[in-house]
């Protein structure tokens, strides 16, 4: 019984919450990462990206309530999604056209076009402040949970309860949904594969009449895809703050870069590793150790590597770790 | 005599400010195989770059079935039916086989098929390694890769960098009937050798450059035969 307790309270409070977030930084990083594959450069706009994406669809969502629409037990904002993925593909194309191609034009180095991101980030920050303000801001509606505790607890009697909210499922179908259409596209169709072409061998795609300017644009409208999920999808889960997802940057840099750079299955397996990383190191883990320990071991304190203040240092010290022995991540990327 | 299939005519240009090109001629009849050698530095590689617009020349003239390309981009001239298979980083390693050929054949709309089925059985080992990434065959069965990847375009004059650069004497023997086989079929085939004997065994006609000027030219034989070059550039 202490077993399957330990068991509950582990999924609840680790497992489940990292899950969510593993999947949320895996979007979030196969955009970075696809940016660094085919157009060579650290996009450091990225996570305001993800914000300018979800304040388009927290501003569709509220029209949407306002005239009266829902999703049922689903959240709006999932209907407000496909629309502004269109909006930040708008957004980010022109972005490209404006900024970003002069300098391709010009062969700048990538550490160039890496600085230039970085002025796209400030805009792009200023802008979603500007639009929807610094406060939290929560959009979420229909169920809360799929199972709450208490209702886990009257069922199996356990002491501990497991609560699974929607935003969590959701997250998890979406993620596994954006992950096999990406994939699809890359292996399956024509247009894929020349971005994995280019990607692999510039020259040589070249010489194969693959077309540059088009790759980068399917590119961008893609990323505009994928961060768009990804900050819907983390905004649903805990709330929108425009500094939150700023911040975002870091553990989402940390889940390509340990991945393997321009690798999207690395990408995939750097969310979760940093994600199981940051939960697990930020937890604290008194409750589970006294179920499992006998009495005489059981931790005094809360059994809490790190406050959970501290979060980012834990995608720090994975991204210092993986820069320094293993610089091209888990799965064979480019090397940084 | 009339104008052969391919010419690059008194080319002149290098990078930079220096020009390494003399003023040096290189061509190709239809379905014949023509060889540049020399010796290191002569501009064999740069020569065939000019030819296929890699370099801007700053005089002379490339012509194709006597239409004058010279001012047209390298990928302009993969429409125009010129190939070209790059000394080195000439496959997406991480691709497969068959995606490479894929690749090969980007700008093609019609069925893609019989030219794939025409490369397998020239190449029957890709057809074997279809599914594995181009990245993990070995150094021979990538250079068939990226020939394999240069004829998905139909081409018509196929231009080849040193392709037995780092393959063993029995794999290069077999690229060179391989290549003789691709000639008989009817296309062009200009390509820069190190391996000087064994190239203008096969070849209709040999170039031999010298600082990027011709020294000699003539048939693979005659210039096989000629006591200088013998003893110049093939070692006795």
């Amino acid at each position: 019984m202490d077993l399957l307790n330990a068991l509950v309270a582990f999924a609840n409070f680790v497992f489940i919450p990292a899950v969510a977030y593993g999947a949320q930084l895996a979007l979030g990083a196969l955009g970075v990462t696809l940016i660094y594959g085919i157009l060579r450069f650290s996009n450091f706009a990225h996570g305001d990206t993800m914000a300018f994406g979800t304040t388009l669809t927290i501003l569709i969502t509220v029209a949407m309530q306002g005239a009266g629409i829902g999703f049922g037990p689903l959240p709006t904002a999932l209907l407000a999604l496909p629309f502004a993925i269109v909006l930040t593909g708008i957004v980010l194309v022109g972005t490209d056209r404006a900024v970003y191609r002069f300098y391709r034009k010009q062969r700048a180095a990538p550490v160039i076009l890496t600085m230039v991101s970085l002025g796209v980030m400030f805009i792009m920050n200023g802008v979603v402040r500007f639009i929807i303000g610094v406060d939290d801001v929560t959009f979420a509606d229909g169920e809360r949970f799929v199972i709450g505790a208490r209702d886990f607890r009257d069922a199996t009697g356990l002491a501990e309860g497991l609560a699974i909210r929607t935003t969590q499922v959701i997250t998890l179908v979406v993620a596994a949904i954006a992950v096999a259409l990406l994939f699809w596209f890359l292996n399956r169709t024509r247009t894929g594969k020349s971005m994995r072409a280019f990607s692999d061998n510039e020259d040589l795609a070249l010489l194969s009449g693959i077309n540059p300017e088009r790759v980068v644009q399917v590119t961008w409208l893609i990323v505009a895809a994928l961060a768009t999920t990804a900050g819907v999808l983390y905004g649903l889960d805990k709330s929108f703050k425009a500094f939150t997802y700023f911040q975002l940057l870091l553990p989402i840099f940390a889940s390509a870069v340990v991945g393997g750079l321009g690798n999207p299955l690395g990408a995939i397996a750097g969310g979760f590793v940093i994600a199981f990383s940051e939960v697990g190191v930020t937890y604290a883990w008194k409750k589970v150790a006294t179920y499992v320990l006998p009495e005489s071991l059981a931790p005094d304190g809360l059994a809490q590597l790190l406050s959970t203040d501290y979060k980012f240092a834990v995608s720090f010290a994975i991204l210092i770790l993986v820069l320094l022995f293993m610089p091209t991540g888990l799965f064979k990327g480019k090397s940084v | 005599m009339a104008e052969p299939f391919l010419i690059g005519e008194n080319m002149i240009g290098g990078y930079g400010s220096a020009n390494i090109l003399h003023g040096c001629t290189i061509a190709v009849e239809k379905g014949q195989i023509a060889v540049i050698v020399g010796p290191n530095g002569a501009g064999k590689s740069t020569a065939m770059k000019a030819v296929f617009g890699m370099l801007k020349l700053r005089g002379g003239h490339v012509r194709l079935d006597g239409e004058e390309i010279t001012a047209l981009s390298p990928q302009d001239r993969v429409a125009k039916g010129m190939a070209f298979v790059p000394q080195t980083n000439n496959i997406f390693g991480s691709m497969t086989v068959e995606e490479n050929l894929e690749m090969g054949a980007f700008l093609r709309r019609d069925d893609i098929r019989p030219t794939r089925d025409m490369i397998y059985d020239l190449f029957p080992i890709l057809r074997e390694k279809r599914r594995q990434p181009a990245g993990e065959l070995s150094g021979g069965q990538r250079q068939q890769v990226a020939v394999g990847r240069a004829l998905m375009t139909q081409p018509k004059v196929l231009m080849l960098d040193e392709p037995t650069a780092g393959v063993s004497p029995i794999v290069m023997d077999e690229l060179f009937d391989r290549i003789i086989e691709v000639a008989r079929t009817g296309i062009s085939i200009l390509m820069v050798e190190q391996n000087a004997r064994q190239a203008l065994t096969i070849a209709d006609r040999g170039y031999v450059l010298v600082q990027g000027a011709n020294r000699f030219t003539g048939t693979g034989e005659e210039l096989m035969a000629d006591p200088e070059v013998r003893r110049t550039f093939l070692g006795g």
